[in-house]
């Protein structure tokens, strides 16, 4: 798997090339700003792009423009985008095409190595890795009252099943079993009114139609 | 700048006999010329009709009104030239508008009225004088003049005396008429040709306003330059290091079990720094209110509540960046208080606009008794920072609730 890193702080992304590494992919390239990003795209035809949202010149929310601009030229690719805030409404923009292969995360996620890599690997196979604020404001915009009915265990499922983990994946991060997870998952999608779907990524495009993304 | 107060006149009897008498008379000179012009269509056209006559009266006066501002810059150069005094500038009425304003009113009333009494008044005192100098040195009068001149034949008697002593009273009591003359004059010069206390007052209120609003955005400038720095600096270093020791943490397996507790320690550490360092930020100035606004900054504070909160922001246009910061940290911290002392449900969150008033009013379902002046929470800081910017600020807290935080912040359309 190639990756290019496009990151205007050279500490993180010094630090962003160990991750990715360490994570068994091969960085072909590094930007400082959203063009040199888009020409290293053009250029290398990476798997994986890891962009920063503000960089030069601007510092508001090229890497989003970028983004936009890589999946609509190169829809292949995978792109993971990092934050100093999240902004759920960035990541409409982004899932309202295709929602294979993004993801959305706070900076400071970064530190977090084991689970950063874990949402590398999973964005580069075509998942969603979306930062769980982004899916807590999303859930603060739906103010309908399916919601509502939800137990607040099955809104944690909920949460986590959103921004893109799998069944095993929430079962590790609630400590529970992963029959316990699916069967907290069906008793959602019957209560949203979801249709069933097997294929992770599918399940999250579901939950994040009905949260209003896409 | 000074505060406008009117200054004391500098004149003492005697020692500034001097600068009164010149003040006075310039006075006089200035009426004197008021006078040619009253007289003047008699002097030339000597009207006869009734209706001419009302008009060749009237008319010099709708002439000295009309001319109010140049008379005002004549009298203004009196006083500083001669006693030394500034009067302060009106607003208005300074301008070519004259006595269509209410300064350009106040002046025509000192030209007019106590313009012309002050020179009465000082004609009468120097006459006064001139018969006190006539009468002190009447044994000069009486050895000078040719006998055929004098009124009587007063020779050197004691009479004369009396006179001259009288002479010598009225003498002194001129320089001090003079002197209480021009303070006079002076005090209702500055009364009605400067600015009146209204206006004098509503110049500093403005003035100071706008000095607020300069510091009010000073601070917050200054916020946003702190969460910069911190951001592009201490944060980025504190994320990079975590990075660091996250990847010592997968990497290096094969070390002995207390080198793992340590880095383990130290990355847990370094991430607290960084979600510490995160919301000190939130709470200065966070990025997100820049770039994006209030909805987007308070999506977020709502988000991160660890209570359900009901956001609803309907603005049609984003307010100044100093107004955005003090609704966000309106919000921010009332919803904190909620967290910390309401033991609520549910929190409802609501930012309006109406007209020039932009409404935020944030509500819970908790236990109520919040008060305002009591230290322990924010409310004082608050209501601190809401009255910064001429806002208002009110709760309601009965014991048992709901709470109902309301703040009104002025949005300059």
């Amino acid at each position: 798997m190639r990756a290019v890193i496009a990151e205007d702080s050279v500490l993180l992304r010094i630090g962003l090339v160990k991750v990715l590494e360490a994570a068994g992919f091969e960085v072909v390239a590094e930007a400082g700003d959203a063009e040199a990003a888009l020409a290293a795209v053009a250029e290398h035809r990476p798997d994986l792009v890891v962009l920063d949202v503000r960089m030069p010149p601007g510092f508001t929310d090229e890497g989003v423009r970028a983004a936009l601009v890589i999946r609509r030229e190169w829809p292949d690719t995978a792109v993971l985008l990092l934050s100093q805030y999240v902004e759920e409404r960035y990541a409409a923009d982004l899932l309202s095409g295709d929602t294979r292969g993004i993801g959305y995360l706070l900076k400071e996620r970064v530190a977090d190595v084991e689970e950063f890599i874990d949402a590398l690997r999973r964005v580069a196979a075509g998942g969603t890795a979306l930062d769980p604020q982004v899916v807590s404001q999303l859930l603060l915009r739906r103010h309908r009252d399916p919601l509502e009915r939800l137990t607040r265990r099955e809104r944690e499922v909920l949460e986590l099943m959103a921004s893109g983990r799998s069944n095993a994946g929430i079962a590790e991060r609630l400590v529970v079993s992963e029959s316990a997870v699916a069967k907290h998952i069906n008793s959602i999608l019957a209560k949203l009114d979801l249709p069933r779907a097997d294929a992770d990524h599918r399940r999250v495009l579901a939950v994040l139609r009905f949260l209003g993304v896409g | 700048m000074r505060i406008p107060t009117p200054p004391r006149l500098p004149l003492r009897p005697f020692r500034d006999a001097r600068r009164a008498f010149a003040l006075v008379a310039a006075g006089i000179g200035v009426q004197l010329a008021f006078c040619v012009l009253l007289a003047a269509p008699w002097l030339t056209v000597n009207p006869s009709h009734p209706l001419l006559v009302i008009a060749a009266v009237i008319a010099p006066f709708a002439v000295a009104a009309a001319a109010t501002p140049w008379l005002t810059a004549v009298q203004r150069e009196r006083f500083r030239a001669l006693a030394r005094v500034d009067i302060p500038r009106t607003p208005e009425g300074a301008g070519p508008r004259g006595i269509g304003t209410r300064a350009g009113r106040r002046q025509a009333v000192y030209h007019l009225l106590a313009g012309p009494l002050a020179a009465l008044g000082g004609a009468l005192t120097f006459l006064l004088g001139l018969v006190s100098l006539g009468a002190a040195t009447v044994y000069v009068w009486v050895w000078a003049l040719p006998v055929s001149w004098r009124l009587a034949q007063a020779g050197y008697t004691t009479q004369a005396a009396y006179v001259t002593a009288a002479g010598l009273a009225g003498l002194g009591a001129t320089a001090w008429l003079t002197g209480a003359l021009a303070r006079a004059d002076g005090r209702t010069a500055l009364r009605l040709l400067g600015p009146s206390r209204e206006e004098r007052l509503a110049r500093r209120v403005e003035d100071l306003t706008e000095r607020r609003a300069d510091v009010v955005d000073a601070a917050d400038a200054e916020r946003r330059r702190i969460e910069r720095d911190l951001h592009d600096g201490a944060q980025q270093r504190l994320v990079s290091m975590a990075v660091n020791l996250g990847l010592a943490k997968v990497t290096l397996t094969d070390l002995p079990d207390d080198a793992r507790k340590v880095i383990d320690e130290a990355h847990r550490e370094a991430k607290e720094a960084i979600a510490e360092l995160s919301s000190l930020v939130r709470g200065l100035h966070p990025a997100v209110l820049e770039d994006r606004g209030l909805d987007a900054a308070l999506s977020g504070i709502a988000a991160r509540a660890p209570l359900p909160v009901r956001l609803k922001v309907d603005l049609a246009s984003r307010p100044s960046p100093t107004i955005e910061a003090v609704a966000y940290f309106v919000v921010s911290e009332a919803l904190a208080n909620v967290v910390k002392h309401a033991q609520a449900s549910r929190a409802d969150v609501t930012v309006e606009r109406f007209g020039g008033i932009l409404l935020v009013v944030v509500s819970d379902d908790g236990v109520g008794g919040a008060d305002p002046s009591s230290g322990g929470t924010g409310l004082a800081g608050l209501a601190k920072r809401v009255a910064s910017v001429d806002g208002t600020f009110s709760i309601s807290s009965p014991p048992g609730g709901p709470t109902v935080v309301t703040v009104e912040l002025p949005c300059a359309l």
